[in-house]
């Protein structure tokens, strides 16, 4: 025997061991993935050895490889054996694989159970600690549930270093097994008024976590924390009280006033930062959610911002990035506070430190106002320009727009000024996930605000311009989309038209399949041209007309063969339409024979007679609807037609419309729509039926040739109608109305920059500092109109300049009778803690004690070891219900004790007189002293005095009646339990024979 | 919770990885390679905090980091830590590290990461904090280790001795010499 010893260590001295192994690897730098390959076949033969050292040499290597990357799940056996040697040394090295590697998908995991349990009970405490810090790294259901009573029992051992590491393993043992938090709790909560101070600075953690996912139910802690705060001095469970007590006050206020003068204190006294810079937060947190009406409420929020200005102006980084993270926190409930510490926010937009620039630009959003907004986006553009990091860049542009659209632009006053801005935002060529950001806004602007459609669109206009004379970015592109809609939907000034609409085409030619805004471009282009002919008819134009169309035509050509679907769908719609235009105007028109594909089976002529023979049918009502225009225009009514393709405005949608649409109460889906149809077709031959789908349909099923005048105005009118509830239409409150003569036309900022450096929005700032005088004109005459327009758009009177700014529609369209406020709740994600909302104040029912798997898993030790702690679980459930004076529960603990293990032995349903009388029975029985006798006697009418006491106790705390008595019931109820759980245990050892 | 403690060096080699919530080998590493590069770009004068890593815990998750000369001491944390509080963890797990290796330089971490996470795991477990107290941390750790050295007693003299031979820096020569022959001749020998 003592040979193999030896001799296996001499083997083993020539393996590699761990260091060998890291030496190797380094030394073969070039070839590293070889060395190791050779190194996992070394330790796949080592680990077939029966030598345990040769094994935990091999897992210690295992270990190492893990690190770099190599999955060593092959290995778990192995480690399990390293895991199960008596040696601590080998211990060590298995636990620590295990905790690297294992998880609680791991196959096997159940073999380490009684293994576990074993090291668990260990005599050493280091064992024991060991076995703790392993499993917490991979505890699966199936070893929480099994192994949670070994672990509560440890929460009781002696040694504070168990206790502490067995109080956090507890926290584990929930996650993954939630049934034991309410059993557990009462022994959780005894542990926060431990002695030591590590166990009770673990108690808080474990509670922390615990209510930090759901606080309601740890409110009945916070006295004991409240206490624990102003006592303990120990900084770092200080630190987790005060954030847990941030996680609690917006559940109670009261608490939160009880709160403010402790935190205060501490703020003042306190010379460490971070107990400091926690207290801050939760006296934020508590001011947030008591929002008012308190006394020293004022001076509370002036101490925090002080405090915090404090943190903003110190040199460390650290602190002024923490400073800047409070403060928006403050913000969000007293922006006016905040906004007094502008300048500190400004200044820390220029800091070295990209972390606290995106901050102090997340605080950004709530200092901003009408007279400062200009001013704050001009120094983001510039630092737009000098950001190199696509992170702060892409930031940068995010909050532009979010603090320019907040509240439905409150702080916009010129959207001139905005819509500059998007088109600047677009040329800097960020993302396309930040175009698509920018081209949201620009459609909005357009949408939302009458008044600067004008402007926006010819602002479009160039962006096209621009677009189609280089190809687009990925930014520019998306951006486009939104630009080609604005244009073709609000332009009216005939010289953009004109020019946008070969440009449009170009872009529909370029940009590579991903570009979106393809489809776009073509129908924003034929919009123009429709808008276009309008005006050319009106003034009798024949030529310019005919011209606008070829043009077009010549355009769409290289379209109608585009590789994108809708591209071409719409270049031959377009081309369809237009030509049909243009044989009215000149028949036989050189365009026209070019209209068609080179190759083209396209069916020219049948297009066009069909075309025609609609326009045929069409065109009489018309002529006789309005008679004498109809007789001026070149084309007929054609035009008229053509424009009417594009009546009507898109109004913004509220975001739920579509799901608010109330179901017609008519409407039956489980219903056949044509029942009678198909009953009768089934009664006539196959054949009749099978070529009735094929028949033509028949004459009168087209009835549009039929259609007087009231009856179209009818159908234009019901299909307004359907475009009114249909939330596939973008719509808006107000009428249209293009004619706007009172719209401002500043000058058009189309020109080319002649300053390099200058941004073109910066001259609205300039414009607006240098001329007052003009604005006093317009704000007058602006006053009266957004007065008339919108009377509760200028709802921040204590603005100090009261800048009019133009109307803005506000929400979106929802269908009658829905409330855009009523929104459903966003579904909860999967998260472990959601099975841990647990009411803990109610008693425990009996079928929720956790069994003690001993009855599965026999093992001598663990059974003596459980007795122990089960009777000190009762005496802690005594202790937690009553508040009694310490130096009798001490007395009591003793005796408790005896009672508690004589206990079993009498019937389990007995109440307590019979027990009385029982025991005294069997004492009598037993030749016992008689001293002993009257010590049980007393104990046993301990108990029951005690019990009366506690709940007088309760009844002076308890104000009605009933909620008392359901108290006692519940709480014997309880403490019956625990007597039966504790019998349970009891099963295995049988100590309370012995004892009588 | 702190849902993992990296360790790595400048060119973001791992030295010390614990994670605290199941990831496999590949995200573990990918995540290292991540944070590296986080974190490295920073100058050593910015703060020591950095949001923006997606891989861990998603929206709710920080870095908390410090960099001695070679080494970045990373914790990534969610909310119900404090920032102040981590930095001064990280401080005392560096000082531990400093006491039990007496000066600790990366070459310790490289080959004794093993006892690096003993260190740790008297510091931190499954994610929460066990202990702060550097005293209380070092006796604990000297205990263990006198448990370790009890048991391996007289046994272990002769492999400690051979390690020690193989520190050494020997000629190549002389390593290669045929020890591995020496079992066998125990083996033939007869009693």
């Amino acid at each position: 025997m003592a040979l193999k010893k030896v001799k296996g260590n001499f083997e083993r001295m020539f393996d590699k061991n761990l260091t060998d192994l890291v030496r190797g690897i380094r030394n073969n730098k070039d070839n590293e993935s070889k060395y190791i390959a050779q190194c996992m076949e070394e330790i796949k033969v080592e680990l077939r050895q029966d030598n345990i050292a040769v094994k935990a040499n091999a897992v210690a290597k295992l270990t190492y490889l893990q690190m770099l990357g190599y999955d060593i799940s092959w290995a778990i056996f192995n480690i399990i054996e390293v895991m199960s040697s008596n040696k601590f040394t080998y211990k060590r090295i298995g636990y620590l694989a295990a905790s690297q590697s294992f998880h609680a998908d791991s196959e096997l995991l159940m073999l380490t159970t009684n293994m576990i349990r074993k090291d668990l009970n260990a005599q050493n405490q280091y064992e024991a600690g060991l076995a703790l810090s392993g499993l917490s790294c991979f505890i699966s259901h199936d070893l929480a549930r099994d192994l949670a009573n070994d672990i509560m029992t440890l929460m009781s051992s002696t040694k504070p270093y168990l206790r502490m590491k067995a109080v956090l393993m507890m926290y584990k043992v929930f996650l993954r097994y939630p049934e034991a938090l309410r059993p557990a709790f009462p022994k959780l909560k005894e542990k926060l008024e431990d002695p030591d101070p590590g166990v009770q600075s673990a108690a808080v953690n474990v509670v922390c976590e615990l209510a930090r996912k759901n606080p309601k139910n740890y409110l009945s802690l916070a006295p004991v924390f409240f206490k624990l705060m102003t006592t303990s001095t120990n900084n770092w469970m200080l630190i987790k009280i005060i954030k847990l007590f941030g996680a609690l006050t917006p559940l109670e206020p009261r608490l939160g006033k009880k709160l403010i003068e402790p935190l205060t204190n501490l703020i003042h006294s306190t010379s460490a930062m971070s107990l400091l810079y926690e207290c801050i937060n939760t006296v934020i947190a508590v001011l947030i959610s008591i929002s008012s009406g308190m006394p020293g409420h004022a001076a509370s929020v002036q101490l925090c911002v002080q405090k915090l200005r404090i943190l903003i102006e110190d040199s460390d980084q650290n602190l002024k990035y923490l400073g800047l993270l409070a403060m928006s926190r403050i913000l969000k409930s007293h922006p006016k506070s905040v906004q007094a510490h502008k300048d500190l926010v400004l200044a820390c937009l220029d800091d070295k430190d990209e972390s606290i620039r995106l901050r102090a630009l997340g605080l950004l959003y709530g200092m901003v106002s009408k007279k400062n907004l200009m001013e704050i986006v001009k120094k983001l553009m510039v630092h737009m320009d000098r950001a190199e990091g696509t992170l702060y860049r892409d930031e940068l542009l995010t909050r532009i727009i979010e603090i320019c659209s907040q509240n439905n632009y409150q702080h916009v006053v010129d959207f001139e000024w905005y819509v500059t801005v998007l088109a600047e935002l677009t040329e800097m060529e960020t993302s396309a996930k930040h175009g698509r950001m920018v081209a949201a806004q620009v459609t909005e602007v357009g949408a939302r605000v009458a008044e600067v459609r004008e402007f926006a669109a010819r602002e479009c206009g160039a962006m096209v311009a621009r677009a189609a004379a280089a190809p687009p970015g990925p930014a520019s592109k998306e951006v486009l989309y939104a630009a080609a809609y604005v244009l073709a939907e609000y332009c009216r000034e005939e010289s953009v038209m004109r020019e946008s609409v070969s440009g449009l085409l170009a872009c529909a030619g370029t940009g590579g399949g991903a570009m979106r805004a393809r489809a776009v471009c073509v129908h924003a282009a034929l919009k123009l041209c429709a808008h276009l002919l309008r005006n050319y008819e009106a003034r009798n134009d024949k030529d310019a007309a005919i011209n606008i169309i070829r043009e077009a035509l010549a355009g769409l050509r290289p379209l109608l063969c585009s590789e994108d679907m809708e591209v071409q769908e719409r270049a031959h719609n377009a081309t369809a339409l237009l030509s049909l235009v243009l044989r009215r105007l000149s028949p036989d028109d050189a365009a026209l024979t070019g209209t068609a594909p080179p190759s083209g089976p396209l069916p020219d002529a049948i297009l066009v007679e069909h075309d025609q023979s609609n326009g045929v049918e069409k065109e009489e009502p018309v002529e006789d609807v309005n008679g004498e225009s109809s007789v001026q225009s070149f084309s007929g009514g054609l035009i008229e037609e053509l424009v009417d393709l594009f009546d009507g405005e898109l109004k913004p949608v509220a975001p739920k419309a579509q799901k608010k649409v109330p179901m017609p109460s008519d409407l039956n889906l489980d219903q056949w729509l044509s029942h009678s149809r198909w009953s009768s077709d089934s009664s006539s031959s196959e054949g009749e039926a099978e070529a009735a789908v094929f028949a033509p349909p028949p004459k009168d099923a087209r009835p549009t040739a039929q259609f007087t005048p009231e009856e179209l105005a009818m159908l234009r009118e019901a299909r307004r109608q359907e475009q009114a509830n249909n939330p596939h239409y973008l719509k808006d409150d107000s009428p249209r109305s293009y004619q706007q003569d009172d719209v401002p036309i500043a000058e058009i900022a189309l020109e080319v920059p002649l300053q390099v450096h200058t941004k073109r929005s910066d001259k609205y700032l300039i414009s607006r500092e240098s001329s007052s005088k003009k604005k006093k004109e317009k704000r007058t005459s602006k006053k009266r109109k957004s007065k008339k327009d919108k009377p509760s758009s200028d709802s921040d009177s204590e603005e100090e300049v009261h800048v009019a700014r133009p109307a803005v529609a506000e929400g979106g369209e929802l269908p009658e009778g829905a409330a855009p406020s009523d929104d459903e709740p966003a579904a909860p994600p999967d998260d472990p803690h959601r099975a841990l909302d647990l009411d803990l104040d109610q008693p425990l029912r009996e079928e929720e004690l956790l069994s003690s798997r001993i009855h599965h898993y026999p093992s001598p030790e663990s059974g003596l070891l459980e007795k122990k702690p089960k009777s000190k679980k009762t005496k802690s459930a005594d202790k937690s219900s009553g508040d009694k004076p310490t130096k009798k529960r001490k007395e009591k603990k003793t005796k408790q004790k005896t009672v508690n293990l004589m206990l079993p032995e009498v019937a389990k349903e007995v109440d307590e007189a019979l027990l009385i009388e029982d025991l005294s029975t069997t004492n009598g029985k037993k030749p016992t002293k008689d001293n002993d006798v009257a010590d049980n006697d007393a104990f046993l009418v301990e108990p029951h005095t005690k019990d009366t006491k506690t709940e007088k106790h309760k009844k002076s705390k308890k104000e009605s009646k009933e909620k008392e008595s359901k108290r006692n019931k519940s709480t014997k109820k309880g403490k019956h339990e625990k007597k039966t759980g504790y019998e349970e245990a009891l099963g295995i050892s049988t100590p309370s024979k012995e004892v009588i | 919770m702190i849902k993992a403690i990296l360790v790595f060096n400048n060119h973001g080699k791992p030295r010390l990885s614990k994670f605290y919530q199941y990831f496999n080998e590949d995200m573990q590493q990918q995540i290292i390679k991540e944070t590296f590069q986080l974190v490295s770009k920073r100058d050593d004068n910015v703060c020591n905090f950095l949001e923006g890593g997606s891989l861990i815990g998603g929206s709710d998750y920080k870095l908390i980091y410090r960099h001695y000369a070679t080494l970045y001491f990373v914790f990534c944390v969610d909310s119900s830590e404090s920032e102040l509080g981590i930095l001064d963890l990280i401080q005392v797990f560096v000082e531990t590290l400093d006491k039990c290796f007496e000066n600790v330089c990366e070459l310790d971490l490289i080959f004794h990461a093993d006892a690096a996470h003993q260190v740790l795991d008297e510091l931190v477990m499954g994610g929460m904090v066990l202990q702060t107290n550097m005293a209380d941390i070092l006796c604990r750790l000297q205990e263990q280790n006198k448990m370790q050295k009890a048991e391996a007693g007289i046994s272990a003299a002769p492999a400690r001795a051979v390690s020690a031979v193989k520190s050494m820096n020997l000629p190549q020569q002389l390593r290669d010499m045929k020890l591995p022959d020496l079992p066998q001749a125990i083996k033939d020998l007869k009693f």
